[in-house]
């Protein structure tokens, strides 16, 4: 009968004296490959076969990816509108000039252009065109053949820029000035008309960013009920390489992988899903022709920050794999 | 020599329940030296496999103190005890492979975990293989092997690893006497290059295969001594054959 071929040792000093022989550049080559399998947890990896979770899993993170992206993208869409307009009208002031009777009323139109023009912090002023005026009141009016919008006793409008912005100080320091020269000179600060509509944005904004956090805790609660349904269906395997001397975390670091491979995969999906989704809200809001929805196109850190998603989402995934694993064997001897 | 040096386990005492259950091990105290070849009798339900799950560090005792490798193994921290498993090898009595590997890479795991580069596994493990007579098996899944393959693999990843000492719960019991003398061989050899072999069984033939051995019996919970295993130094030595691994 042969020797037993008592093993062990051996292993590693054995092959300590061959390494010359592979030798050359093939060998540094696999010898570093080696070491970065088994840095990165490659090595552990071959404890197990990919510890991939269950079927559903790649979609589920799909799904949240998808969402979590749309969420940040129309965050960030109403963010960039909402600094749009605002910056629109942040030195923007009105001026109405509310008399009735046409001389008078351009006799203070007159007045109040001229006194503006030479105010300090006056940036721009100017009167807005009769024409433009009729086409924003036809849409209520109308207009029949033989009608006069002139005779109408609408109100004058002049468009004010400050330099500065207009805060209820400037408001203030303009009523003070029009008042001597165009006593019916209504003056409201542009930005004031919208906002409702910011404060709806800023909900908006709010609303966003806890869906986000709340498909984040959803994302987590996946994994986790997916890793704890794993680690009750690998426990012999986790006994068994405890046994022969296994860490916690390298029997960690097999499910973080398996994890990792499914939260890859569906993160590629499910930001593949809400670039096209975003890509179809887009358009049909281009189709609105809207000024203020113009300004909410997204911009390169925007499409930066929304390829992080799926990153995010990755080591959100692994976080979460990695303290279920460390948790749930802390149970076990 | 100082005692406690040469030992590589001590019980004192130790008592074992499971729950609220009575004990099913008692009182038991004994001292395992190294290069020792120790075997386990004793009646199915004896308290075999408990006493071996103690020494492989599966299991607590419920009272009593044990030592291993000179450290209390009771109070040793959870983040120490990988480093102590690794200094042993395992057979277990239901074999505990892991399904999705194949026979190589069940031989191998002992190796990945103790962090043995890829290089340096295929050998030993090849060799390995070959000798228990699974060198054309190697690709295969457990649950394609027979029960006398598969306890040749689950020997195959205790004593790859080359532990200090070797524990292992009815070894032979499902393979025919010329696998199991030629496993007992395998033994004998790791037990001559100074590793404590601790094997539970019930078979009589198979111990006196070993004359050198000696003999713990359970019985109801309790060790007896039947061949002086339990004393110091044990009756082999005193008779001139010391346990290997000890220096006068």
């Amino acid at each position: 009968m042969n020797a037993p071929p008592i093993p062990g040792a051996p292993a590693a000093e054995r092959t300590a004296g061959e390494a010359g022989v592979g030798g050359g550049l093939a060998g540094v080559r696999a010898s570093l490959a080696e070491q970065w399998r088994e840095r990165t947890g490659g090595a552990d990896a071959r404890m197990l076969p990919q510890a991939r979770l269950s079927g559903p899993m790649p979609w589920v993170m799909a799904i949240m990816i998808a969402l979590t992206v749309i969420a940040a993208a129309s965050g960030l869409a109403l963010r960039n509108t909402a600094h749009a307009a605002s910056a629109d009208l942040a030195g923007g002031v009105t001026v109405q000039i509310l008399s009735a009777a046409p001389a008078d009323r351009a006799r203070q139109v007159a007045a109040a252009l001229t006194a503006l023009r030479t105010a300090p912090g006056v940036a721009q002023a100017a009167a807005v065109p009769q024409d433009q005026l009729n086409a924003l009141i036809e849409p209520w009016l109308g207009t029949r053949p033989g009608d006069d919008l002139e005779a109408l006793p609408i109100p004058a409008l002049i468009d004010v820029r400050l330099s500065a912005g207009a805060g209820a100080q400037q408001i203030a320091q303009l009523r003070r000035l029009l008042a001597p020269v165009a006593p019916s000179a209504r003056v409201d600060a542009q930005a004031s008309w919208l906002s409702p509509v910011f404060g709806a944005i800023g909900a908006l904004q709010v609303l966003a960013a806890t869906l986000i956090a709340l498909l984040a805790a959803a994302t987590a609660a996946a994994v986790l009920l997916a890793v704890r349904n794993a680690l009750g269906s690998n426990r012999v395997t986790i006994e068994i390489i405890h046994m022969l001397g296994g860490t916690d975390s390298q029997i960690a670091r097999i499910f973080q992988r398996g994890v990792a491979a499914d939260a890859a995969a569906g993160g590629i999906v499910g930001l593949g899903l809400g670039i096209v989704a975003i890509a179809l809200l887009r358009r049909s809001f281009v189709a609105l022709e809207s000024g203020m929805v113009a300004g909410g196109g997204l911009g390169w850190i925007d499409w930066l920050l929304i390829l992080l998603v799926p990153l995010g989402g990755l080591a959100l995934a692994v976080l979460t794999a990695r303290l279920t694993v460390l948790r749930a064997l802390r149970r076990m001897l | 020599m100082n005692q406690s040096d040469a030992e590589i386990v001590q019980f004192d005492n130790v008592g074992l329940r499971y729950g609220t259950g009575k004990e099913v091990l008692t009182d038991i105290s004994f001292t395992l030296y190294p290069g020792s070849f120790y075997f386990l009798t004793g009646a199915s339900g004896a308290g075999k496999t408990s006493l071996l799950k103690l020494l492989y560090l599966s299991q607590r005792p419920s009272r009593g103190l044990i030592r291993m490798f000179g450290t209390d193994a009771i109070t040793l921290p959870r983040d120490r005890l990988p480093g102590f498993r690794r200094r042993l090898g395992v057979v277990f009595q239901d074999f505990r492979l892991v399904q999705d590997l194949s026979a190589f890479d069940n031989v191998a795991l002992p190796l990945r975990v103790a962090g043995v580069s890829e290089k340096d596994i295929l050998r030993p493990v090849s060799d390995m293989l070959d000798w228990v007579g699974l060198g054309d098996r190697r690709h295969a899944r457990p649950a394609t092997l027979s029960g006398g393959e598969q306890q040749r693999v689950a020997i195959a990843r205790a004593v790859i690893g080359r532990p200090d000492m070797l524990v292992a719960d009815e070894p032979t019991g499902n393979v025919d006497p010329d696998m199991a003398f030629k496993l007992l061989r395998l033994f004998e050899a790791m037990n001559r290059l100074g590793t404590t072999v601790v094997v539970a069984t019930h078979d009589v033939h198979l111990i006196q295969k070993v004359p050198e051995s000696l003999i713990m019996r359970l019985d109801k919970g309790r060790l007896s001594d039947p061949t002086g295993a339990l004393r110091y130094p044990p009756r082999r030595a005193a008779m001139g054959t010391r346990p290997r691994g000890t220096t006068k």
